[in-house]
């Protein structure tokens, strides 16, 4: 096979790479750079090596706050997955409540992060806020501002009704897909309900779930704006992510060295889950 | 015995399926043909009890059946999509019929090795059907059809989506592998010539009536209107009009022998294998479209007085388009319709 060599071809790439290099390249080789330095304003810089990372593997904050990031990604994934692909089942298939179920689906994704953070600081104020007033007026003790685990609950219902809808909109995608001979087959062999959602929806959903579970724990990993507009990681250290430790630390104390190597640890742990699910899932998809 | 007692079908005021009445034989083969939305599924949908009939009553070995629905009527279908459990193994897959039926574990690992060996599966049993050729997911959804062992069975284009080679071989297999049975088996194609080779009884249909329904044979020699003529015709039917005056008809400004006719208007129907250029037979005049030539045949495309027309030839025959030729139709062959479509003479 003779094909002809195109420099000209690298030019093509060349604004991608430069865009990579900047937004992506660049950082993050400053923040390793910041990572094994010592700095105390002034631009000077001393060698720290491993220190940092020593100091935050070791460190109790950033263990608890890497707890709660688990604990919160696995109650996320526990009630968003099961929920939407209960709605996805429930949707119509065909006819004119197709659009408007769609439409309303997708709603809470359309939403700035921030935004949503903000409806729901106002929804759970039991002063202003519907949600927060109606409970207090039924006698729920309910404060998400000095109750850590109203705090809890507040953020897991509306990181619930933000995302809810993604999962959903996947699975929905999967099940449409699914011939009508399928379920005339599985009629006329007498399945029951769950039998044709075990054998034929569920398996030929995997696919689109797997997806909507990878994204949901690395998006619920990552969470930052929410809780941070919400609760601003309180009561106390209750809410406070990681993300949102690493912030505190990184523009709130300025210590640049430590947060460097934090967020550094930090990627490297959502890399690691991501691939660990990745390589789970993909290895039972393949003995299948 | 399958009863169709006017059975017919009406959506919103559509008619999807015109009153029909048939009857089918245990042990039988029937063909449903029609081109695609003729209501060839929608019929098989009516006979298995998917859908229930707006007029009419569907008799199953002498009991009425029209409101049984489908699971209880032991009916088995199989679809032109390869229609399988994905996550179930090929044993698991035929098995589930069985399984919903309550039969014996034995029993149904018996059964299931039987259908297998008969269908050829018998060394992918431990795999799942996404891993198996098409033809071997095709067999998988006929072997779940065939240990059900239901009295009627029906196909829905099962070959379609099958290469060529692997629809020649499943469908000579098809009527052996349900002779046993004694099923009635109901096959839905668009294929005129997949009649011809399955044989056995062939409905034609056309836009959701059932306009002819016989051996299969039958039914393509004699046609009872021009309708069934087109819709059991591949290639198509070459079709011109006629006059008749003075005992002969005039066609395309030629005068042909016509059989005893009273005078008037008629539409002369012939088979492109009835059509040559050095044959016996009347003149006429034609010009050339196209060639097609597939090797063993040429199918050449022709204009006869304003109507297209195929003439089928043996061998390569190449002919230039626009070239003026002049055909030579076999009289014994040829289906005279009425102006309005009823034939008289085959």
């Amino acid at each position: 096979m003779d094909k002809p060599w195109n420099n000209k071809a690298w030019w093509l790439v060349a604004p991608m790479l430069a865009l990579v290099a900047f937004s992506a390249v660049i950082p993050l080789m400053t923040v390793v750079n910041y990572s094994v330095q010592d700095t105390f304003g002034n631009n000077q810089f001393f060698w720290a090596g491993l220190e940092w990372y020593e100091q935050v593997l070791s460190s109790e904050r950033f263990r608890e706050a890497l707890l709660r990031n688990l604990l919160f990604s696995a109650i996320i994934l526990a009630i968003e997955v099961p929920l939407g692909v209960f709605i996805a089942l429930n949707m119509p298939k065909k006819g004119p409540g197709v659009s408007v179920c769609l439409v309303l689906m997708a709603l809470p994704l359309l939403i700035p992060w921030n935004v949503v953070g903000t409806i729901w600081q106002v929804f759970g104020r039991n002063d202003i806020g519907l949600l927060g007033w109606s409970l207090k007026s039924l006698g729920v003790d309910y404060n998400y501002v000095s109750d850590p685990l109203d705090a809890w609950g507040t953020v897991i219902a509306m990181d619930v009704w933000h995302w809810t809808s993604l999962v959903v909109l996947l699975c929905y995608a999967g099940l449409v897909s699914i011939p009508d001979a399928y379920y005339q087959a599985a009629k006329i062999d007498g399945a029951s309900r769950w039998a044709v959602f075990r054998h034929i929806q569920l398996p030929k959903m995997k696919r689109v779930l797997m997806i909507a579970v990878l994204l949901r724990f690395m998006d619920s990993f990552m969470i930052y704006t929410e809780p941070f507009v919400v609760t601003g990681g309180g009561p106390g250290n209750s809410t406070t992510f990681l993300s949102i430790d690493l912030v505190k630390m990184a523009t709130g104390q300025f210590d640049l060295g430590p947060a460097a190597a934090m967020s550094l640890v930090y990627f490297l742990i959502i890399l690691l889950l991501s691939w660990v699910f990745y390589t789970v899932m993909t290895n039972h998809d393949a003995q299948r | 015995m399958l009863e169709l007692k006017g059975v017919g079908k009406t959506v919103e005021g559509s008619v999807h399926i015109a009153p029909a009445s048939m009857t089918l034989v245990p042990g039988s083969l029937n063909v449903l043909l029609g081109p695609t939305l003729s209501g060839k599924t929608t019929l098989l949908r009516l006979m298995a009890g998917l859908d229930r009939p707006t007029t009419g009553e569907v008799w199953f070995e002498g009991a009425n059946v029209t409101g049984v629905p489908v699971q209880k009527r032991g009916v088995a279908m199989v679809y032109q999509q390869f229609v399988n459990y994905p996550a179930m193994t090929v044993f698991e897959n035929i098995a589930s019929p069985l399984r919903v039926a309550g039969v014996a574990k034995d029993e149904i690992a018996r059964r299931v090795e039987k259908a297998a060996d008969l269908l050829k599966l018998t060394p992918y049993l431990s795999r799942t059907p996404l891993t198996l050729s098409g033809g071997q997911q095709q067999r998988t959804a006929l072997a779940r059809a065939i240990v059900k062992g239901s009295k009627l069975v029906l196909l829905d284009e099962p070959l379609a989506n099958l290469d060529y080679k692997l629809r020649e071989e499943l469908r000579a297999e098809l009527p052996k592998l349900f002779a046993a049975t004694g099923a009635i088996l109901v096959y839905a194609t668009t294929e005129p010539t997949e009649a011809l080779l399955l044989g056995g009884h062939t409905a034609t249909l056309s836009e959701g009536r059932v306009t002819q329904f016989g051996p299969t044979l039958d039914v393509f020699k004699r046609p009872l209107d021009l309708i069934t003529a087109r819709t059991f015709a591949d290639p198509p039917l070459n079709t011109i009009a006629a006059t008749k005056t003075g005992g002969r008809f005039l066609v395309a400004g030629m005068s042909v022998p016509a059989p005893d006719l009273p005078d008037g208007d008629y539409i002369l129907g012939i088979r492109p294998h009835h059509v040559s250029l050095d044959g016996d037979g009347p003149p006429i005049p034609a010009t050339v479209t196209v060639t097609e030539i597939t090797g063993s045949e040429s199918y050449i495309h022709l204009e006869v007085a304003g109507s297209p027309w195929v003439m089928l030839t043996q061998g390569v025959q190449d002919l230039e388009s626009r070239a003026k030729v002049t055909l030579r139709i076999d009289l014994k062959h040829l289906i005279i319709f009425s102006s309005s479509g009823e034939a008289l003479a085959a």
